[in-house]
């Protein structure tokens, strides 16, 4: 059986398994993004806990994937076979490229702008969100935009703990030592990852002023 | 200057026994028990090398710092009674390479304070408009900018219109022109003479640049070692015999014609007043 000829005959399935792919990167960016900035932002002024936090988020990123999905799984709580697992680990994987790219974002801001801000009688919260956050957007998006392209890559190794998504083509295909079936997770999850890319990408060159 | 009826009497800065040292170490002091009455409308010009604290002196009128011993009067209050947001909304504060807001576009750049304060858009847009020419740019061509698409000049004199928004009572001013080759420089502090003696403001300026403080000063206050050694009138500045004010003077006559001849091309030496 081609390629080509599996996906037509499984476009339904292969729709809903890249459906549930997109919900599981969505979900995992998105509580990603709520703690990853404002840990970043919080961070910035201080040089002991920012080594910490980022020491820590280091440490998933050099625990594979594979292994990080299997070690969650006796894990109270958030742990166990299924969706809430693999979003966890989904989220462990986004929050070093964010919560980098928010602590760069922020202390590259030329100083000699903060304080004029200061000066002209701008308070704190107002410089922090007239000054500071959009000087630092297009850097913290560009993090967004990297650990995007990570969690769809990662995610379809979710599949290996049920919970679905794109990666259960994958698996499948490895069993069956099938290309088509291997292709019809893959090629969706590529072109996921390209579109996700370059979508952002565009968002970021349009908030970059100077 | 003279002094302008339009000028408020109470807009002054006072210093009282003002000490100020990082961490609070007397020892290290920047600031070295400093008084100094800086009287309304008038262009004082706080000299010295880098290092000799006058910038620190500045950021202690607007409390971008607070001096550990003595205090700051601004307009007949310690500075430290003001609210510094209140405070700072009625100083300008011009520093070198501006300080601009980079996402900002010239008009939200000088429309800032405005904008803080809610005036009415209209309003703010005209005072934009108003600043722009006073500074000698057209608001047709600047207004929508950004500060990248501008020269370093064209910068400063953004620089200056944003200070002057809210027609705050006082101008700090720190190297304003430092950072601009000599010929945008010497053009920037002709007008910047010229536009201070419309004003009326009361102007601090730093610098270390002696010209620069003879072109501009109605007063120099010559600070070494973040103590004042030497304050006199432009005029009478270089008569006064203090190691500090000589080691300045040399820095005006510095030019020999022996280095000059040595240029090619080099024929014209440009006096001081051109």
């Amino acid at each position: 059986m081609s390629p080509w000829q599996f996906f037509l005959g499984h476009r339904a399935e292969i729709l809903e398994a890249t459906l549930a792919h997109l919900t599981l990167v969505f979900i995992a960016m998105t509580i990603a993004i709520m703690v990853a900035v404002p840990l970043g932002m919080f961070i910035v002024q201080r040089s002991a806990l920012r080594n910490i936090a980022l020491g820590f988020a280091s440490v998933f990123q050099t625990i594979p994937s594979l292994a990080l999905f299997g070690f969650l799984i006796p894990v109270p709580f958030i742990g166990g076979i299924g969706r809430r697992t693999a979003i966890v680990a989904l989220v462990l994987y986004a929050l070093l490229p964010i919560l980098r790219n928010t602590y760069v974002g922020l202390a590259g801001i030329d100083p000699a702008v903060l304080q004029a801000a200061e000066a002209m009688g701008m308070t704190d919260s107002q410089i922090l969100w007239r000054v500071r956050l959009p000087l630092a957007l297009p850097v913290i998006l560009a993090g967004i935009r990297t650990a995007t392209v990570i969690t769809i890559g990662v995610a379809t190794i979710a599949a290996a703990i049920g919970a679905g998504g794109l990666g259960t083509f994958i698996f499948r295909g490895v069993a069956m030592v099938s290309d088509a079936v291997i292709l019809a997770g893959a090629i969706p999850a590529a072109i996921l990852a390209i579109l996700a890319d370059l979508l952002l990408a565009r968002l970021e060159r349009r908030l970059r002023v100077a | 200057m003279e002094m302008n009826a339009k000028a408020p009497p109470e807009s002054t800065i006072l210093f009282h026994d003002v000490t100020y040292s990082v961490n609070g170490n007397a020892p290290h002091a920047i600031i070295d028990c400093i008084s100094l009455e800086i009287h309304a409308g008038e262009t004082l010009i706080l000299l010295g090398r880098s290092g000799s604290g006058k910038t620190t002196l500045l950021k202690l009128i607007n409390r971008l710092l607070m001096a550990q011993k003595g205090e700051v009067l601004v307009q007949g209050r310690s500075t430290g009674e003001w609210d510094p947001i209140r405070l700072r909304r009625g100083i300008g504060y011009v520093i070198q390479e501006g300080g601009l807001f980079p996402h900002f576009t010239v008009a939200q750049n000088i429309g800032l304070v405005p904008t803080l304060e809610k005036w009415e858009p209209d309003r703010i847009a005209q005072r934009v408009n108003e600043l722009l020419t006073l500074v000698g740019l057209d608001p047709g061509e600047f207004s929508a900018r950004h500060p990248h698409q501008l020269s370093g000049g064209q910068r400063q004199r953004v620089g200056v219109a944003r200070a002057l928004a809210a027609d705050p009572p006082i101008l700090l001013m720190d190297e304003p022109f430092g950072a601009l080759d000599p010929v945008t420089r010497a053009e920037l502090q002709r007008e910047f003479g010229k536009l201070a003696r419309r004003l009326a403001k009361t102007i601090v300026f730093v610098t270390h640049d002696l010209r620069e403080a003879l072109l501009l000063a109605s007063r120099i206050v010559l600070l070494q070692a973040g103590r004042i050694v030497a304050t006199g009138k432009p005029q009478e500045f270089l008569k006064i015999d203090h190691p500090e004010v000589k080691a300045f003077a040399a820095s005006l006559a510095s030019f020999s014609p022996i280095e000059a001849d040595a240029v090619p091309g080099y024929d014209a030496v440009p006096g001081a007043s051109a």
